[in-house]
Formats: structure tokens, sequence, C-alpha cells
């Protein structure tokens, strides 16, 4: 029998709410994160569009020994794994030293930061680069400073696969849990909403040019054009069953089934790896497909994306055989911190019985799923799917369901 | 907006800017002969206070004087041994 994992503490940095009331209030009523980029002039790029995460006053939410090593993504994250671990009632400091560790997905690193340092060094000289640029751009700093900050020495990592990576991160912070480690924090921040991550996303040549936020990004929609990134994402605490029984933890559901695939290289004919990356995880959580009570989408915004994730839901649950949803519509593609957004997401949506609506999109005829748009639809949610893609050829899914 | 002689005041400014202060540490206290560990600065934050403070004062300290000096008055001695040994051109 192998251990139960259950998810125990959330913590939020959306450009939909800061903290987990905020966002949950504004993502069950459909409310829009996406608008002109106002962190740099992007008025001079092809996509102007983007997810911000508003009033995020660092400065007053972290230690001034921070600011200066961090990149913004850090920073948010470093608030969401405090608001997790205030959530999930745990003080680290009253926990064994190796009692916990930290697992986090990245996408960018510290873009704006490096950039920022990239700067000072071509225009000013070595001497003006910060000393802290040797790890602050780095894509394991918010696994390490969330470490160090709350002193977790357990095992720990990062993992980089893009947004299939949140995900990714989950299933190797149960993967630990399942070894011995009491918890892990895991989950996943991004943030690169400056010019090098920019011209950095806009290579992909999946973003959208739109200029309507209310019809920029529309997966499954007839006239989807690409993607609108965003930044932020969710921290979550994870710990075995046994670990929350015995602390009296509130428990907010189980990660109970998770699936990754590659996908064959491009021109091979082969079936893009996300419907068995779908049947992987409901077959590691022991769950039918028509057991399961909502589907997260990945919600690519790529019109032969769309296609593939519609025609692999149609092939394990049906035609319009599950209800679907993509909040991500609201708050844009988050990178790493999307699929942890989305397990959160589910964990509220099972919580409240209610599944959160889409935003924008029409869902075209073709595509054949039944897309949550507009308004909520209450539902008895006991089993909800996650599923995460990540450029290059990443499928992952994970399963959640509510607590016994 | 350099003077000739590098003072407490002078690192304290410098501090804050490259790194930040600990909660907890009083800056404003009487820390000259505290360890820079004990006020919360680890090896990166004394390299990135060094490095402000060369380009500042346009001096080049020895790699080795950011780890040996290490109090607030070690360093602003050691700072004001480079300054007087080497006058900055104006």
């Amino acid at each position: 029998m192998t251990t139960s994992v259950v998810v125990t503490g959330l913590g939020i940095t959306a450009p939909t709410g800061l903290g987990t009331r905020d966002y949950w209030a504004a993502t069950r009523a459909g409310k829009n994160g996406i608008g002109r980029v106002t962190r740099f002039d992007a008025s001079s790029y092809p996509a102007t569009l983007a997810g911000e995460v508003p009033g995020f006053a660092a400065e007053e939410l972290l230690p001034s020994r921070m600011l200066p090593q961090t990149d913004r993504m850090t920073r948010l994250a470093l608030v969401a794994a405090q608001w997790a671990l205030d959530d999930a009632g745990v003080d680290p400091k009253e926990l064994a030293e190796y009692d916990m560790g930290v697992v986090t997905a990245s996408s960018s690193g510290g873009f704006e930061f490096g950039q920022n340092e990239l700067q000072k060094l071509w225009s000013q000289g070595s001497q003006y680069v910060s000393a802290y640029q040797s790890f602050a751009w780095f894509y394991a700093v918010n696994s390490g400073q969330i470490s160090i900050s709350n002193g977790l020495k357990g095992p720990s990592g990062v993992i980089v696969s893009d947004e299939a990576g949140g995900l990714d991160a989950l299933a190797q912070g149960r993967r630990l849990i399942r070894k011995g480690t009491r918890m892990i924090v895991s989950g996943g921040v991004d943030a690169s909403i400056c010019p090098w991550g920019w011209v950095a996303q806009l290579a992909a040549k999946r973003l959208t040019t739109s200029d309507e936020p209310a019809r920029a990004f529309l997966p499954f929609d007839a006239e989807a054009s690409g993607y609108v990134p965003g930044e932020g994402g969710a921290i979550l605490i994870m710990e075995s069953a046994e670990s929350a029984h015995e602390r009296g933890a509130r428990v907010y559901g189980e990660v109970c089934g998770y699936g990754a695939t590659f996908d064959a290289a491009p021109g091979s004919g082969r079936e893009p790896g996300l419907r068995k990356a779908i049947e992987f995880a409901l077959d590691d959580a022991g769950v039918r497909p028509e057991d399961v009570d909502v589907v997260f989408a990945d919600a690519a915004g790529v019109p032969e994306l769309d296609r593939v994730e519609a025609q692999a839901l149609a092939e394990v649950f049906g035609e319009r055989g599950v209800p679907v949803t993509a909040p991500k519509t609201m708050t844009g593609r988050l990178y790493s911190g999307a699929a942890p957004l989305d397990v959160a997401t589910a964990l509220l949506a099972i919580e409240e019985g209610l599944i959160p609506p889409t935003v924008n999109s029409r869902p075209a005829d073709e595509y054949g799923i039944d897309l949550v748009t507009e308004h909520p639809r209450t539902a008895d949610v006991r089993t909800a799917l996650v599923a995460a893609r990540g450029y290059g050829g990443f499928n992952s899914a994970v399963v959640v369901r509510a607590a016994d | 907006m350099t003077t000739h002689e590098f003072t407490l005041d002078d690192l304290r400014r410098i501090l804050l800017e490259g790194a930040g202060a600990d909660e907890g540490v009083d800056l404003e206290g009487d820390i000259l002969d505290v360890q820079f560990e004990a006020l919360g600065y680890e090896s990166l934050a004394l390299l990135e206070t060094g490095s402000r403070i060369e380009r500042e004062y346009a001096i080049v300290l020895d790699e080795d004087l950011l780890t040996d000096a290490d109090t607030p008055r070690a360093l602003i001695t050691a700072v004001n041994e480079h300054l007087l040994a080497a006058p900055r051109a104006a």
C-alpha cells in the first residue's frame, strides 16, 4: 500500500488575486486579469497583453535582506510559500531539520533580474553587476530561497519542463514523501514579463498578437490566435495523509494520480502523448474516466494544440463526456505557475462544489468538448484531472480527489 | 559625493543599498565590533558590499580583505588605508 499524499496548504499569487480568498472570489466570478503590459513598454512588440499580478508590494511582505537578491518571481514565490505554510498551520521551526523539503518548477528563471544585470555589464562594466546575479536568475532559486528562508533541509530540487513542470514538481514531491520525507513545499511561480522574457516567448510563435483583452486568449474557440503570457502561480504544502491526520490538519484533497509522456519528434506522424499522460494519471489514481468530475485543460489557445487536447479528451472521456474548464483564460498562461494554480483551483472547486468558468472563449463545435463558459457550474466535484503541456513535447496530468 | 574618509555611516548606507538589513538587527546601534555574520551578512552580501565600495571610491580591494575583515571596524580601517595609499584622482 503506497502512502497517500495530500495537500494541506495553498499560497496563491495570481493576476486575479493575491491570496487564496481573493483569487477564488475572482475566479468563481470569471474576473479578467489580462490587460496591457505595464511592467515595461511593450508597444513596439508584436504582443502587448499580459496577465500581471497587480498590487504586489514586496517591500511590505519580505525582509529587506531579500529584496536586493531576488527577482520578482522569487519574491512572489517566497510570499506564496509563506502563505501556504500559514494556511497549513505549519511552523517549520517546530519540525525536525530534515522533515521538510522544497520542489518547485521553473520555466524561465529570474529573467528580469538577469536582464538588469546584463545591461549593467554591457553599459557600465563587470564591477557594476550584482554579486547576487550568481544565483538570482537561476532556475532553482525559488526552491533555494524558500528552503533557506524557512530552514527546510529535506530533499529539494527544481523541475524544468515548461508548463508541464508544475505537475512534474508535484509528482516529485509525492515521490519524496513516499520515500519518507514528511512534508514538501511544491508548486511553481514564474514571472518574466520583461523584454528579455518577452522576446524569448515570442520566439516560440505561440503568443497572440491580439490587443483586445477579451478576445485575445481563446482556447478551443474558432478564433484562437495564441496565448497571453502571465505571471504568478501557486505554492502547495504536501504531506502524507498520516502526517496530516496526526497534526489534525485541514486536508484540501489527495494528489492521487500522475502521468507524464514526451511527444515524438515533429513530423514523425505519431500521436501526441497527451492522451497517454491522462490515461497514465487515471490508472495511477485507480480512477475510471467516468469518475472524473471536471478537467482543468492545458488550454494552449493555439488551434493545432487545442485540437490535440480536445481529441485526447474525447478519446479518454467520450465526446462531451466531461466538463472541461480553463480558468487560465482569466490569468494568461503562467508557465511553471499555471498547473500548480490549476491544481489549487481544482481543490477549491472540490471544496465549494463549483466549477469555475472559462472566460472569453466560445468553444467551436468541432472540438466536441463540454467547456464550462461564462458562468460557474454547480457540481458535486470529488475528482478532478489537471492537464499541462510544456513547450518542446512535455505532457503531464495529475488527478486530485476529495479527502475521504 | 565621496569624501576621502570612509565612515561607519557610509558603510551602513552601502550595506543597506546592496544587501538590506536583517530583521532584528539594528544597524544604527553600536555595530563597529560585531561580526558581519552576526549582523546577518553572508559572504555574498560582503562581496556585493565590497564591489559597491570599489565603485564609489574608485579603489580596488584585495579579495582577501573582504574575507579577513569580519567586522565593520576592520573593513572601515582597511578601506581607509586604501584611500590614503592611493588618493583618488579628482
